[in-house]
């Protein structure tokens, strides 16, 4: 990717433009949001989620995520983070309750919709998820053959997303002999490669030091200046202040702590809660 | 190297040979070819031996339909030769007989002789006059039974202690001994193919579980059932096919070899025993019939098992 087509960022990534995630300059965020830009794009209604017998992991959950917003989802471990990030990204259905993706309930969706509606969300797992067996490209390119696209149309927008996440040099290596951040990096490319509408990350920030933590979190912020709705769950509360204008939702025992589903900014300033 | 290294390192590379690399390279499991190998040794000889017992049935059948023996049974030789001699004329002078052959009584006697020793030649000793006789064709069983009936008349007329045997009488019962060992054999190659195919369910499973891991990511990516069992079925069908195939050689050999030792008895009963070429037609197709059995098993196996996920 030529230098003077990359637009900067001051943690030291840059938005690849010739792609996949191509970025239209000159427009409005709503206008680069796309057609969900504003507008209710999640919305879960009075959600429960129970496993097998247990009591429940999620009660009565109910808020809305528009378009093109950043949304951290934070509380204490066991609060119910990766429980509900699986409802969000249709890992899972829930015991009770409503949940509304794109404005259609994928709750009684049928089986075979899913993969239509799971091709419109990038993830971030908590533990990567890497296939061990393939490479890098391989990985990063996984969404893309998923989704059908021919090799020739693959190849350029993995090679960027490559770079993009300084990786090109290790385009042939398994999982297993990279380190942390790299996983992590490699995990993201293939999330946001097929140019999700949504973006889900589950403690991506866990596995990696305090720089690569504020570096990953830039490269979430220029995804969302690019539309992409990104709701990134995590305990580190001086990471989320890093963000402006994100907002968050807090768990605590499978409860939303506010009760009327409303967001909040979040504070600013570390150990703030 | 750069990504643009890689990826034009790549070029070339077909969407189709990339998605195969989705699962581990190797076999699905790692018996699996030898097991369909043996099934198919073991299928494609149950089937050759039903099919060429299937043959001489069909062979005798037909001998057995259009032969009978005429035999005259008088101890006086001279009124014995007058009578064979006018029985031949009263056969030949019948539409439904095609031929006629008086047996001469010196290979009589030289079939006897084993049995009877030097005095099977003896004119004192009442051997009866055999004539074969060769019927035209008939299409049905009642045909058959109408042309005997008609030669039986024609003996009484003659004579009434002319005996009229229709080979089928005597050989009805091999007949349906190796009829019987034909469908049995057809039985086998059906326990054959649900075996194999319970083989493939396994292995899929096993399969399945094995890569749990990758189908999982695949899924929340968005890949559907089908694209996931597209990965299984050509690992399995590759496995079915290397099976097969040795399982088919394998089989050949022995078939081979068992032809050759048929050919060597001499007997027309037993060599009667033989494939045509559409038996080794189907044979061929066992092998063929065996990949889709096992691609079809594999298809159904994980998109039942898939379907019981999100």
């Amino acid at each position: 990717m030529p230098a003077s087509s990359a637009r900067g960022d001051p943690a030291g990534f840059t938005v690849p433009t010739g792609c996949a995630m191509a970025s239209p300059k000159g427009k409005s965020q709503e206008e680069r949001a796309g057609p969900h830009a504003m507008s209710t794009i999640v919305q879960f209604e009075n959600v429960g989620l129970r496993y097998g017998l247990d009591s429940e992991t999620l009660s009565d959950v109910s808020f809305s995520l528009r378009g093109g917003g950043f949304y951290f989802l934070t509380g204490a471990s066991g609060a119910g983070k990766t429980s509900l990030l699986k409802l969000l990204y249709l890992a899972q259905r829930p015991s009770r309750g409503v949940i509304r993706l794109f404005n259609e309930d994928v709750v009684t969706l049928p089986r075979k919709r899913l993969p239509g509606f799971r091709r419109r969300i990038g993830v971030v797992f908590q533990d990567f998820r890497l296939v061990p067996h393939l490479s890098t490209y391989d990985n990063i390119a996984l969404p893309l053959r998923v989704a059908g696209m021919e090799e020739a149309e693959i190849e350029a927008p993995v090679a960027e997303m490559l770079n993009w996440v300084g990786l090109a040099d290790r385009a042939e290596a398994r999982p297993a002999t990279l380190s942390g951040g790299e996983q992590q990096r490699v995990a993201i490319a293939r999330a946001v490669i097929g140019r999700p509408e949504i973006l889900v990350a589950d403690e991506p920030t866990g596995n990696v030091d305090a720089d690569m933590a504020r570096r990953l979190m830039s490269l979430f912020e220029a995804l969302n200046r690019l539309g992409t709705t990104i709701v990134v769950a995590t305990h580190d509360l001086p990471l989320i202040a890093q963000v402006d204008g994100a907002q968050m939702m807090r768990l605590d025992k499978g409860r939303l702590a506010d009760p009327t589903g409303s967001l909040r900014y979040p504070p600013r300033g570390p150990g703030a809660a | 190297m750069t990504a643009r290294d890689v990826a034009s390192r790549r070029m070339g590379a077909t969407a189709a040979a990339a998605r195969n690399r989705l699962l581990p390279e190797g076999r699905v499991a790692g018996p699996m070819p030898w097991v369909i190998a043996i099934m198919m040794f073991l299928t494609v000889l149950a089937a050759a031996a039903g099919l060429g017992l299937g043959a001489g049935v069909r062979s005798m059948g037909a001998d057995l339909a259009g032969r009978a023996t005429v035999q005259v049974v008088t101890a006086d030789a001279q009124a014995r030769d007058r009578m064979a001699a006018r029985a031949v004329r009263a056969l030949r002078a019948i539409g439904e007989v095609r031929s006629v052959k008086l047996v001469d009584p010196r290979t009589l006697a030289d079939q006897l002789r084993p049995w009877l020793g030097e005095e099977a030649a003896s004119v004192d000793l009442p051997v009866p006059a055999l004539i074969d006789v060769e019927l035209r064709p008939g299409s049905s069983p009642a045909q058959i039974d109408a042309r005997v009936a008609a030669l039986r008349r024609a003996m009484a007329a003659i004579d009434g202690a002319i005996r009229v045997e229709p080979h089928a009488a005597f050989l009805q019962p091999l007949a349906g001994l190796l009829s019987a060992l034909g469908w049995l054999a057809a039985a086998l190659v059906a326990l054959m193919a649900v075996a194999t195919a319970a083989v493939v369910v396994l292995a899929a499973r096993a399969a399945l579980d094995g890569h749990r891991g990758t189908i999982d990511v695949l899924h929340l990516m968005g890949a559907t059932d089908v694209q996931i069992a597209r990965l299984f079925q050509r690992r399995i069908a590759l496995d079915a096919l290397l099976g097969g195939v040795a399982g088919f050689c394998a089989a050949l050999l022995v078939i081979l070899a068992l032809g050759s030792r048929l050919e060597a008895t001499g007997s027309d009963l037993v060599r009667a025993i033989g494939l045509p070429w559409a038996a080794w037609g189907l044979l061929l197709l066992l092998p063929v019939g065996g990949v889709l059995l096992a691609v079809a098993a594999a298809r159904l196996t994980i998109l039942r098992a898939l379907a019981r996920s999100l």
